[in-house]
């Protein structure tokens, strides 16, 4: 299956070793435009270091990845994501410190005005942004959750898991990224509040016209619930793909998850 | 008119703060017997411990938050009640200018440290490349003071961008040890470099400007004569006037933002699009900038230096200065540099301990009060603004 003009990122058998351990071997995928699409597979096959690979935190080691138009191979994770691909991270990687709004600016970082002499002097037009940039951030928190939106110069350190993970996808896209990396959102919390967490991304798909969502996820019944199609990689192979109920009935996933002979 | 009482109602604590400590600053550098000091030490340590207890920090605070500009005029005033009472005490005077100074030089090592997380050990060779500068340009030029002051700013932030590529390779303490490096090699190139004057060091000018003579005393009338220190702490007044607005407009931008990223997680911040060195360079050149006028004033208040005055123990001080204010803060800057400076000078059985004095109060803050002793607020990007 190569990559059509229906792809918004393929990647063509990326390869990424650490030392004699092969974390993607040759793995050949693509993500259609406005797709949701899970990434599964046992702990260790690689999801995580395909997402690095993309996002330019490592350089693979061969293959290439092409997103839109553009061959994004081994760019900078900051060329990655001024390109438009934004993600959130397994162990949330939020600054604890720092308030909802600063954190969720942290991701708005390629559409504020970063001149130190805008920052500096002309304070008029900053306050413009900040409020500007405020508003935006509101209403992207209450699409989560509204009573959030009244909470937003509090540190986040002082919030639960799933403000975290909410601020966490906020801060993602904010930008308004084309391709939205969710990195095993539902790690460390209840089955309760993955569900809604899982509310909430559905309604803000619902928000955002161009996006897609590449997510990984050991929960079954997330993916079930919202992925169009899923990739299944095991030992840094894509083994299979399909609609949910495709891969689950196929005898060689059965296998890398249960470990039948 | 209601809402004006009660701005001025929220102002009060505040005000009140501000004056008992004058008050408390002035009895303390009055006083000249040990014993004395001594017992204002622990009365005033009480004292605080007491307010801090029954809320009063914190209505302190919100004075502060309320109407910050008019809680600036307080302090500023405060100063300049503080000077008039010594107006003639020569040493006083000194040690209120370079308490001022010392908190330039502070601000800046806030916007490395405390912003960007870039460690610096080396501030107080910043500190006297300024001081340098200012020597070398009052004797050989007749470049205008002001000139000579930004002179010795520019020229510490441009020296400072030798040690940017060391810094910015290393990560965390690895470029702390870089600016050690830096801080001991400025010594011994002083005192081998005879155009510096080597280990005698060299005069520097007083400050001149615009025809206003920093070296002369001030004479009004016949009989009042003020001392020419006087000139030096309105003049350092001037200039941490505004490298406190400075640093705090910076902390309140996206730029304060990007630097406190940077600290926080270079990782995440990458994956946002951040240039991590072009802001780890910013806070860098800044401070250093910041570093460097403080010591150009300084110098042209002492009239002499030498390397003995930019050891590594004197940039231990000013980490040890922004550790204990409360890192980020700069009002704690303001409290600690008082502390560390005039601590030593009117207590002088310490004076020889005085190492060991701040490097048991940083482990101490370190230990029971990790944010300092006034921990920084979080971020407000326009004072006094409400989401409507």
């Amino acid at each position: 299956m190569s990559g059509t003009a229906q792809d918004l990122l393929a990647a063509r058998s990326l390869t990424k070793r650490f030392g004699g351990l092969v974390a993607l071997e040759g793995l050949d995928l693509e993500a259609r435009r406005n797709e949701v699409l899970g990434l599964i597979g046992p702990n260790g096959s690689g999801k995580t270091t395909f997402f690095n690979v993309v996002t330019g935190i490592y350089a693979a080691d061969g293959g290439e990845v092409t997103f839109g138009r553009d061959t994004i191979t081994n760019l900078s994770a900051q060329a990655v994501y001024h390109a438009g691909i934004a993600r959130t991270f397994q162990r949330s990687r939020l600054m604890l410190e720092l308030s909802i709004f600063d954190n969720i600016m942290v991701g708005n970082h390629r559409r504020l005005n970063q001149g130190l002499w805008f920052n500096l002097a002309r304070r008029g037009a900053f306050r413009q942004e900040f409020e500007d940039s405020f508003e935006q951030a509101r209403k992207l928190v209450k699409v989560f959750d509204p009573p959030l939106a009244d909470r937003m110069f509090e540190p986040i350190g002082g919030f639960p898991m799933i403000d975290r993970r909410r601020i966490e996808i906020c801060r993602a896209l904010i930008s308004h990224p084309q391709l939205l990396l969710l990195d095993e959102p539902s790690a460390g919390m209840t089955h309760e509040e993955t569900t809604q967490l899982m509310d909430d991304i559905l309604e803000v798909r619902n928000t955002f016209e161009d996006l897609t969502i590449i997510i990984i996820e050991h929960e079954m019944g997330v993916i079930e619930r919202i992925t169009n199609r899923c990739v299944v990689l095991n030992f840094g192979r894509k083994i299979c793909e399909g609609t949910y109920q495709e891969v689950a009935a196929d005898p060689l996933v059965q296998e890398a998850y249960l470990g039948i002979e | 008119m209601n809402r004006g009482n009660a701005s001025l109602a929220n102002l009060l604590p505040g005000a009140l703060g501000i004056a008992a400590a004058t008050a408390f600053l002035i009895l303390f550098l009055s006083v000249e017997s040990q014993a004395g000091i001594a017992a204002l030490l622990l009365g005033g340590a009480a004292v605080v411990v007491a307010t801090a207890r029954f809320g009063g920090i914190a209505r302190m605070r919100r004075s502060f938050a309320g109407d910050e500009g008019a809680m600036n005029l307080v302090v500023v005033a405060a100063a300049l009640v503080l000077t008039g009472f010594f107006y003639e005490d020569h040493f006083t005077l000194l040690l209120v200018a370079t308490v001022m100074i010392y908190m330039v030089a502070a601000l800046g090592l806030t916007v490395q440290f405390g912003y960007a997380g870039v460690l610096n050990f080396a501030g107080a060779a910043f500190f006297g490349i300024g001081c340098y500068t200012a020597a070398v340009l009052t004797k050989n030029t007749a470049l205008p003071h002001v000139l000579v002051l930004l002179a010795g700013g520019v020229m510490a932030a441009l020296i400072g961008t030798l040690l940017l590529l060391p810094v910015l390779r290393t990560r965390g303490h690895y470029s702390a040890v870089v600016t050690i490096a830096f801080t001991l090699l400025f010594k011994t190139f002083l005192e081998v470099n005879d155009t510096l004057g080597g280990p005698q060091g060299l005069r520097v000018d007083g400050m001149n400007l615009f025809g206003w003579r920093f070296n002369d005393n001030i004479e009004i009338g016949e009989t009042l004569e003020i001392s020419f220190f006087a000139n030096y702490v309105i003049g350092s007044l001037i200039l941490l006037a505004i490298a406190f607005a400075f640093v705090r407009r910076l902390e309140r931008s996206w730029t304060g933002l990007n630097l406190d990223a940077v600290r926080l997680d270079e990782t995440a911040a990458a994956c946002f699009g951040y240039n991590i060195s072009r802001w780890k360079i910013t806070a860098f050149t800044i401070g250093n900038f910041l570093a460097g006028l403080a010591g150009a004033i300084y110098a042209m208040m002492l009239g002499f230096i030498a390397p003995t005055n930019f050891t590594f123990g004197d940039s231990l001080i000013l980490v040890s200065i922004v550790l204990l204010g409360g890192i980020g803060n700069p009002w704690g800057i303001a409290v600690a540099t008082t502390i560390v400076i005039v601590l030593p000078e009117k207590l002088q059985i310490i004076q020889e301990y005085r190492f060991l004095l701040y490097a048991s109060m940083v482990i101490l803050i370190l230990l029971f009060r990790p944010l300092g002793l006034l921990p920084r607020p979080l971020r407000s990007y326009v004072p006094g603004w409400q989401p409507k």
